[in-house]
């Protein structure tokens, strides 16, 4: 019966329309953008209601965020050699380059979980003031996203196990993960500079 | 084991509910029961509940609003009721636990299910069609939109019978939102609700901007673009913008009250004036993805019905992009009295005044397209000139209330509930009304009955002005929202006129239910069949296929060369109905089961978490991210049409297209 006829990689889009995935999942980050732009006016709203509970300048520990962040930017670099790798069908060495961004995204998860368990236990939790509810969602928010993202890259790095090449539907994925990798990146770097450094001085 | 679920959950004591939930159980058992009677439950599943037609999921998002109008109608007639009867020292028959979750519901049911799901419906139906495209950009994201809209319906309506609903109002404003005040599951039901039929909409935003930027048909610049399609396309923008905020207002409120965050509480910091904010940066912008379609829909009727291209095109697209833009920037004048200062005030009271001049233009386009046409007085015109005159009304009051100093006397009365009460059952219900009598043709290949649609606008109308011109004068005598029982003397008669409006508005509801009724029974009339695809002589694209069109739509995709292209081609005497036209095999997506499974996992998971059941809500949890990635998996998502099936359904077409016009 040809309604089982699947269609195969070469004609996995409309001969008419090139394929709207990209540019709908671009759409998709820029309504995450703004989910993001609510929480940092939160943020700025809330950042000087201690309730009596410490200051930013008291729990932060700039040392530990700096190497959070070099941990993440470099993992935005092997996920771009990793996306060169796939363009040019060396599958293997796009899923090496995919698992050394794994380990980088899951070091820095590690350590965003140690600073929070290490504030909670303190009890400098989320619930102890409206700095601390704004500082714990905004960070933790991107730390979900992030999370979302490794198991994402996981999924992906399943599905191009054992394979030779790669087809056009998969380097589209790919790509959409790569602008949520980069995305998340550039948010973190707002984290870094209006949460923490700003916090700091 | 059950978290908070107890059997005292169950209102076994309050006889309206035991009365609604025998209600609801013996509708659903008659509906299982034929559904079971006729064999269907196969044809149900694989042709309606998995489908990715972008027409089937237009018509379920219809019929799901059509289910909403009638439980917030239900909630509405009872408030009026309690209004008419509680007075000097009479408690009415609800006590306010149970009046406070009414309203609240009310609020809620109408504009997240009734008016959402309905936009989203009219969109589905119409605009892959008048773009001239096969489908939307990504068929299995839509069946997920429709599905996660459903399923926050129907955990709104299982507040009813299990628990308790929000009693904080439509927006449950904190400190009273928060646990401190609320401590029961009535305000957790709403954010679940809320927040899972939000992501629905976000993806349906997300998914139609794409459809109408990347899949237009060969010719149709932006220009070129139907006016309803351009008024999506702007309702698109708003959503993509708005939404992501009240996802957030929704998280932060269900952080105070699950983890004991200080966003929006009394003590620890919070700020309740912050919420509002945010709520309202998604509140203001929601009324115009609302009624810029309903403006759409107004515009492809009026110049279809007076035989005339709508007047002024391109302001009309300016108009829209106008609204679409100050939309943004006048959320503050909802709480005006928040005592932000007199320069903030003003600003955001100049740019809410501004917003009726691009809107002032519509209606005038509107008037000067009737003018010197041929207007052709059917049911769906009706609405139309009911819309005109009673928006104008509403817009006028909503003028009054932007400046600063009347909104202070005005503040929560319910003269704010006549002039919100007055746009959105005259300009978006209206619309929509008025769009499914004109689009209903296109999906089902048969007219909606005249007769009745007419006796359904008198009585809209008419019950319209009874039930909510007395609420402006009760705000100006001081009553204010949301209150259960009175003894001011003055006011009495005032809601007893209120309470007969509101019968008339059910008249005009049964009107429309007779009118589905008689409709489907007489669709085999020579007089109702809509063999030509284009019963209406219209102007756009979508009445140049059948109806209902095929499955693919387009057998060829149709070339644009100027607006209206259906009116050109037709005046050029170019006929692209015929077959046998050079067709190529089409590429088409799969049903799925994925979007319904997902929306099942996210039932689960709400329900888990209002009740504090969190191994459930984490089986819900776990089942939503299997399905994606089962889905992400799957390789056989699509197929193509071959070249035989479609000759074969071109041919039926033709063969109905002569007899119609031999009979003419």
């Amino acid at each position: 019966m040809a309604q089982n006829m699947t269609a195969d990689a070469a004609h996995a889009h409309d001969e008419h329309h090139e394929s709207p995935v990209v540019f709908g999942f671009w759409l998709y980050l820029m309504t995450d953008c703004i989910i993001f732009g609510t929480l940092f006016a939160v943020f700025a709203v809330l950042r000087d209601q201690f309730a009596g509970g410490p200051t930013g300048h008291e729990v932060f520990e700039l040392s530990g965020v700096g190497i959070e962040t070099a941990i993440l930017l470099f993992s935005s670099i092997t996920y771009g050699f990793g996306m060169i790798a796939a363009h040019e069908n060396k599958v293997s060495t796009m899923r090496t380059w995919l698992g050394v961004t794994f380990l980088l995204g899951l070091g820095f998860l590690f350590m965003e979980i140690r600073e929070f368990s290490h504030m909670i236990a303190e009890g400098n939790g989320p619930d102890r003031s409206a700095f601390l509810s704004a500082f714990f969602t905004l960070v933790g928010t991107h730390g979900l996203h992030v999370t979302c993202g490794l198991l994402w890259m996981a999924v992906l790095l399943f599905q191009t196990a054992g394979k030779t090449e790669l087809n056009e539907r998969m380097i589209g994925k790919l790509t959409c993960l790569s602008l949520f990798w980069h995305f998340l990146d550039i948010v973190w770097i707002c984290v870094f500079t209006f949460v923490y450094l700003m916090s700091v001085i | 084991m059950l978290g908070k679920l107890t059997l005292s959950a169950i209102p076994y004591d309050v006889p309206i509910l035991v009365g609604t939930f025998i209600g609801a159980a013996i509708a659903g058992l008659a509906v299982v029961g034929l559904i079971t009677y006729y064999g269907k439950w196969g044809y149900l599943w694989r042709e309606w509940l998995t489908s990715v037609d972008h027409k089937r999921i237009g018509v379920m998002y219809i019929v799901v609003a059509l289910v909403a109008l009638f439980r917030g109608f239900a909630d509405a007639i009872m408030m009026r009721s309690q209004l008419a009867l509680a007075y000097a020292g009479n408690p009415g028959y609800l006590p306010p636990h149970h009046y406070d979750q009414i309203f609240s519901a009310h609020g809620t049911i109408m504009i997240f299910f009734m008016a959402v799901a309905f936009m989203q419906g009219l969109m589905n139906i119409v605009v892959p069609l008048q773009i001239g495209a096969r489908d939307v950009a990504f068929p299995f994201v839509n069946t997920l939109s429709f599905w996660m809209t459903t399923i926050s319906f129907l955990l709104v309506n299982v507040s009813l019978f299990i628990g308790e609903f929000s009693q904080c109002g439509w927006l449950a404003y904190p400190p009273l939102s928060e646990q401190q005040f609320s401590p029961g599951v009535g305000v957790d039901y709403y954010i679940w609700a809320v927040q899972l039929s939000g992501v629905g909409t976000l993806l349906t935003g997300v998914n139609f901007f794409a459809t109408i930027v990347k899949m237009r048909a060969p010719g149709m610049t932006y220009m070129r673009m139907p006016v309803f399609t351009w008024t999506i396309f702007c309702t698109t923008v708003l959503i993509m913008v708005a939404f992501p905020i009240l996802t957030v207002a929704m998280g932060l409120l269900g952080l105070d009250r699950y983890l004991g965050m200080h966003f929006f509480t009394n003590d620890g910091g919070g700020n309740q004036m912050l919420y509002l904010s945010v709520i309202w940066g998604w509140g203001h912008p929601e009324v115009y993805i609302l009624v810029l379609p309903a403006f759409g829909a107004f515009s492809e009727i009026t110049q279809t019905f007076s035989r005339k291209p709508l007047f002024g095109y391109k302001t009309m697209v300016y108009a829209t992009a106008s609204i679409m833009v100050l939309s943004l920037v006048v959320w503050v004048h909802h709480f005006f009295t928040m005592g932000a200062g007199p320069n903030v005030n003003a600003f955001f009271g100049i740019m809410t005044m501004i917003i009726a001049v691009p809107t002032g233009v519509k209606i005038f386009n509107w008037l000067f397209t009737m003018y010197k046409g041929r207007i052709d007085f059917h049911a769906t015109m009706y609405w139309v000139i009911g819309f005109m005159i009673t928006f104008s009304i509403g817009g006028m009051t909503g003028v009054m209330l932007a400046i600063p100093a009347s909104d202070f006397v005005l503040h929560n009365s319910l003269f704010v509930i006549a002039h919100f009460h007055n746009v959105i059952i005259g300009g978006v219900y209206f619309g929509y009304v008025a769009a499914m009598n004109f689009w209903f043709p296109k999906a089902f290949g048969f007219k909606l009955n005249e007769a009745w649609g007419k006796r359904a606008f008198w009585f809209w109308f008419v019950g319209f002005y009874v039930a909510f011109m007395p609420l402006y004068v009760l705000g100006f005598e001081g009553m204010t929202r949301r209150m259960n029982h009175y003894d001011n003397p003055e006011w009495h008669p005032w809601l007893l006129i209120a309470e007969v409006g509101a019968v008339l508005i059910a008249c005009g509801i049964v009107c429309q239910l007779t009118q589905l009724y008689v409709s489907i029974r007489d669709r085999n009339l020579a007089e109702n069949r809509d063999l030509t695809g284009d019963p209406w002589n219209a102007r756009t694209l979508e009445w140049s296929t059948s109806s209902p069109p095929p499955f693919y739509n387009f057998a060829i995709l149709p070339e644009v060369h100027e607006l209206d292209a259906f009116a050109h081609d037709k005046e050029a005497g170019i006929d692209t109905r015929q077959a046998g036209g050079n067709y190529q095999p089409i590429h088409m997506p799969k049903n799925t089961a994925c979007g319904f499974l997902i929306g099942a996992f996210s039932f689960v998971m709400g329900f888990g978490a209002i009740w504090y059941i969190w191994w459930l809500a984490a089986v819900g949890l776990i089942g939503v991210i299997a399905t994606v990635i089962a889905r992400s998996s799957d390789n056989d998502v699509d197929y193509y049409v071959p070249v035989s099936e479609v000759a074969r359904i071109e041919q039926e077409h033709t063969h109905n297209l002569m007899a119609a016009q031999a009979a003419e």
